[in-house]
């Protein structure tokens, strides 16, 4: 009993130390493997797409004579129109596991009561190099997520997919991920965020 | 059965993502900056951790090697990988961290979703085009792994057994992280 207290309460209350955090995040991992699949999220921006495409053009997704389906879209009709059948059918199980994604992280945030009101519009290391513009901060991220989206599509796959599960399956195509993503993300992060021209 | 199990583990993802602070931005930002690599140790060990416990379980026959799933290598995914890398750096959130940060209640978190579903519809709207490109050049004969994994349908680029050497990297892999320094940078 007390074992399971203090699990519980590691699990909720504490903050996490690397090795604590690494062992609940890989266990995630694995159980997904063990169980199901290896994990991927990005996939499911273009179902959501597909999902609204669809509604404002009905001719988007349609289903021929013989019951298949197929798109006006090359990108959702590709592999057997795998992503129009996903599109047309969201109660499939990468598309819950994304919702699901978004219940958990939630719950996890109201158990440590939310995000710090000055959280809410810019991170802290935005505010020391940019000052508080909400407004730039939003452009910037509205601008940050098109290119991550795009990205993740011409790669295959994201952080989640492509590096994380990638990697763990010693997938060729995770290293090579992983080598272009960081070969650009530390340079950029470091001159974006670079501190020496810090307004403050 | 396949609902449950995508709540379970869907769930389960975005509470761990939220509680080990990948969803916060300020930690993947000064990881990036190499001020705090805290993040990253974490992601290596889980890494290693889950590859270890996957290895092990397919070679004890606990595990299903059919539930692998292996992403294709081509010129794109390095490429791909640069262009997320610097939207990933800017903002300090990746696709999977921020939905998870837009739920947590982050505003720009959730403006970024939106930038995301537009960069993906460009995305289909230029696949014919990207299709025809040298981007989808195939490398290393795309699905495939390092070693040679009994009974799975993906190949090896060495003959080596595959799910040892997944093992081995596992062990790599919660090594580095243990070794890496917190702080590789002082911050100024």
């Amino acid at each position: 009993m007390h074992l399971i207290i203090r699990i519980l309460n590691t699990l909720i209350m504490e903050k996490l130390n690397w090795l604590k955090s690494g062992i609940i995040l890989g266990s995630v991992f694995f159980l997904a493997v063990l169980l199901v699949k290896p994990i991927g999220v990005s996939t499911q921006f273009v179902i959501l797409d597909a999902i609204i495409g669809d509604k404002i053009n009905p001719e988007l997704i349609t289903k021929t004579g013989d019951g298949k389906i197929q798109s006006t879209n090359s990108y959702l009709n590709k592999s057997g129109a795998k992503y129009a059948k996903s599109a047309i059918q969201p109660l499939n199980y990468d598309f819950i596991f994304v919702i699901a994604l978004a219940i958990g992280a939630f719950i996890s945030s109201q158990l440590r009561n939310g995000v710090e009101q000055s959280e809410k519009f810019f991170p802290k290391v935005w505010n020391d190099k940019f000052g508080k513009f909400a407004n730039k901060r939003l452009l910037v991220t509205f601008v940050s997520g098109f290119v991550v989206l795009f990205g993740a599509r011409l790669a295959g796959g994201c952080t989640s997919g492509h590096m994380m599960s990638g990697l763990m399956q010693t997938s060729i195509s995770a290293y090579l991920f992983a080598l272009g993503t960081f070969l650009a993300a530390i340079p950029t992060a470091m001159i974006v965020y670079n501190k020496s021209t810090n307004r403050k | 059965m396949n609902i449950f199990l995508a709540l379970l583990i869907g769930g389960l993802f975005g509470f761990a993502l939220d509680r080990v602070r990948a969803s916060n931005p300020n930690y993947i930002i000064t990881m990036l900056k190499l001020e705090n690599l805290y993040l990253m140790k974490a992601i290596l060990f889980a890494i290693g951790f889950s590859s270890t416990l996957m290895f092990a379980g397919q070679m004890l026959g606990l595990v299903e090697v059919g539930h692998m799933s292996v992403k294709a290598s081509y010129f794109g995914v390095v490429l791909g990988g640069i262009i997320l890398g610097v939207g990933w750096a800017i903002s300090g959130y990746c696709p999977g961290t921020g939905i998870a940060a837009a739920a947590s209640g982050r505003v720009d978190a959730m403006i970024f979703i939106l930038g995301g579903l537009l960069g993906a519809f460009v995305y289909m709207l230029v696949f014919d085009q990207l299709m025809d490109s040298t981007v989808m050049n195939s490398l290393f004969g795309g699905k495939v792994t390092l070693g040679t994994i009994p009974s799975s349908k993906f190949e090896g680029i060495f003959t080596i057994r595959g799910d040892i050497l997944g093992i081995v990297l596992g062990f790599v892999f919660m090594f580095v992280a243990y070794k890496l320094p917190e702080k590789i940078l002082k911050r100024r």
